[in-house]
């Protein structure tokens, strides 16, 4: 436990945050590395599951799809791409995409595809378009699938952008490079504690807001919303009129239904 | 790929310590999970307490699970159990989850004509539904067989062999042919390993390819 203890002074010693190469810079990094590489999935992971989820076709291309990029490892695509393209942000990207791309594809693909048939008939039948059926139906209601791809996808990214520091990146992995390289096992075991800590914060972040959007709940509208102070006002007072209409038809049944 | 062909000796080789760092932990992960979900199937309480454990062992970063377990279990710092423990962790903290709902998706109406027929509740369990659980569990032993044999790759880093050690030697060397040959093999093995486990869970439940074949459900 002699490591842990060293490791932990080492977190708590303020001098070690500071600086281009301090705890904050590599979480910033690191952070980076993640945020580019799941942005990048998503908008190629999701439109296309939309569309494959909403038109039922290319169902094959998914499943075989997310298999091999599962089945590529990781490491080797960052080494290959530092090799072709050097050092840059491009290499850990395409190298972590990898890993959000299949997650995501699944999710937004099975939440899209399983929404109740009933339901996206309805949308049709009451004269919606097939791009408002998508969007303003079926992607609501996938939204608790699609933000648990998300999650596995960002713990997946966040966990694995260490390597990066293996390819003369930043990033906390240069702790547990560096730290494996010299023998100085406590430095590892700071990148370590500081990568699972980010890991499970921005999980717990991401599982709130999985939580949040199962739809029905109202969860989403019920959040505080300082920034949109005026509109939140301006909507509950309309939904209040619509209630109120409701309430109004449900107690007057007319004699013609 | 002329890396690959001319070294298929040291191929060979790596292969098999790959392999035997990916697979040993699905053995084991399965022995731990199967008999685990099963026992908290039915408890909501003891069912949620291992699904946030499992969550939060699956939140540790692979390469700082290899370097922190010495410290916690009496291994060497750069040793094989390392990843194979870790690996193990992995596995079962995905399949502990997915037992249960793979026991979930037997049908009631089973359930109570095995009872019905005079099943006791460990032998129902064995003969009846983990045998029709098969389906859903084998989607999640694919996406563990692929991601495992995927993370091991990553263990070269810290210096454990397999086939991720084409990558950092060929990095090292400026040989961008070697990485091409790993980024292959390792491909080809994963494919090779998840067609394997899909045809051996087809084997097992030859019911499902008679009548109306059951919806299968997507891996997420």
């Amino acid at each position: 436990m002699n490591f842990l203890q060293q490791a932990l002074s080492y977190i708590f010693t303020a001098a070690n945050w500071g600086g281009p190469a301090g705890l904050a810079a590599r979480i910033a990094e690191h952070l980076q590395y993640t945020v580019v590489a799941v942005i990048a999935s998503v908008l190629i992971a999701v439109p296309i599951g939309m569309i494959i989820g909403h038109t039922g076709r290319g169902t094959f291309l998914v499943v075989t799809g997310v298999n091999a990029l599962r089945a590529l490892p990781t490491l080797g695509v960052l080494l290959l791409g530092v090799l072709l393209w050097g050092l840059g942000l491009v290499p850990p990207t395409v190298a972590l995409m990898l890993l959000g791309i299949p997650p995501l594809l699944a999710g937004t693909y099975s939440g899209i595809a399983n929404v109740d048939r009933a339901v996206v008939d309805a949308a049709r039948s009451m004269g919606m378009t097939e791009t408002r059926v998508l969007l303003r139906v079926e992607v609501p209601n996938a939204m608790p699938l699609i933000l648990g791809g998300l999650r596995t996808a960002t713990l997946q990214i966040v966990a694995t952008a260490t390597v990066a520091a293996y390819a003369s990146l930043g990033g906390l992995g240069r702790y547990l490079i560096d730290g494996i390289k010299v023998r100085q096992f406590y430095l590892a075991l700071v990148g370590a504690l500081m990568v699972t800590a980010l890991a499970l914060i921005l999980d717990a972040a991401l599982a709130f807001a999985v939580w949040a959007s199962v739809p029905g709940t109202g969860r989403l509208r019920r959040m505080p919303q300082p920034l949109l102070g005026d509109e939140v006002v301006l909507e509950s007072g309309a939904r209040a009129q619509s209630t109120s209409v409701a309430r109004y038809e449900r107690g007057d049944p007319s004699h013609t239904v | 790929m002329r890396y690959l062909l001319t070294h298929l000796d040291d191929a060979w080789a790596l292969t098999v310590i790959h392999l035997r760092l990916s697979l040993v932990p699905i053995v084991l992960g399965l022995l731990i999970a199967v008999p685990l979900g099963a026992f908290i199937q039915r408890t909501t309480a003891l069912r949620r307490l291992t699904t946030v454990t499992a969550s939060i062992i699956f939140t540790i970063p692979s390469l700082a699970l290899f370097v922190v377990l010495p410290l916690i279990i009496p291994t060497r710092i750069l040793d094989e159990a390392n990843v194979i423990v870790a690996l193990t962790l992995y596995t079962t903290a995905l399949l502990v989850r997915a037992v249960p709902e793979a026991l979930d998706n037997v049908p009631e109406p089973v359930r109570d004509a095995a009872t019905a027929v005079g099943y006791k509740p460990l032998v129902q369990m064995l003969k009846v539904e983990l045998p029709l659980s098969i389906p859903v569990l084998v989607a999640s032993l694919r996406v563990v067989a692929v991601t495992n044999i995927s993370m091991v790759s990553v263990g070269s880093v810290i210096g454990v062999g397999g086939l991720g050690t084409w990558f950092t030697e060929g990095y090292q060397s400026d040989k961008s042919d070697q990485i091409i040959a790993g980024i292959i093999a390792i491909f080809v093995l994963a494919i090779v390993i998840d067609t394997l486990i899909m045809l051996g869970g087809r084997l097992l439940t030859p019911w499902t390819r008679v009548g109306v074949r059951p919806k299968a459900r997507a891996a997420a």
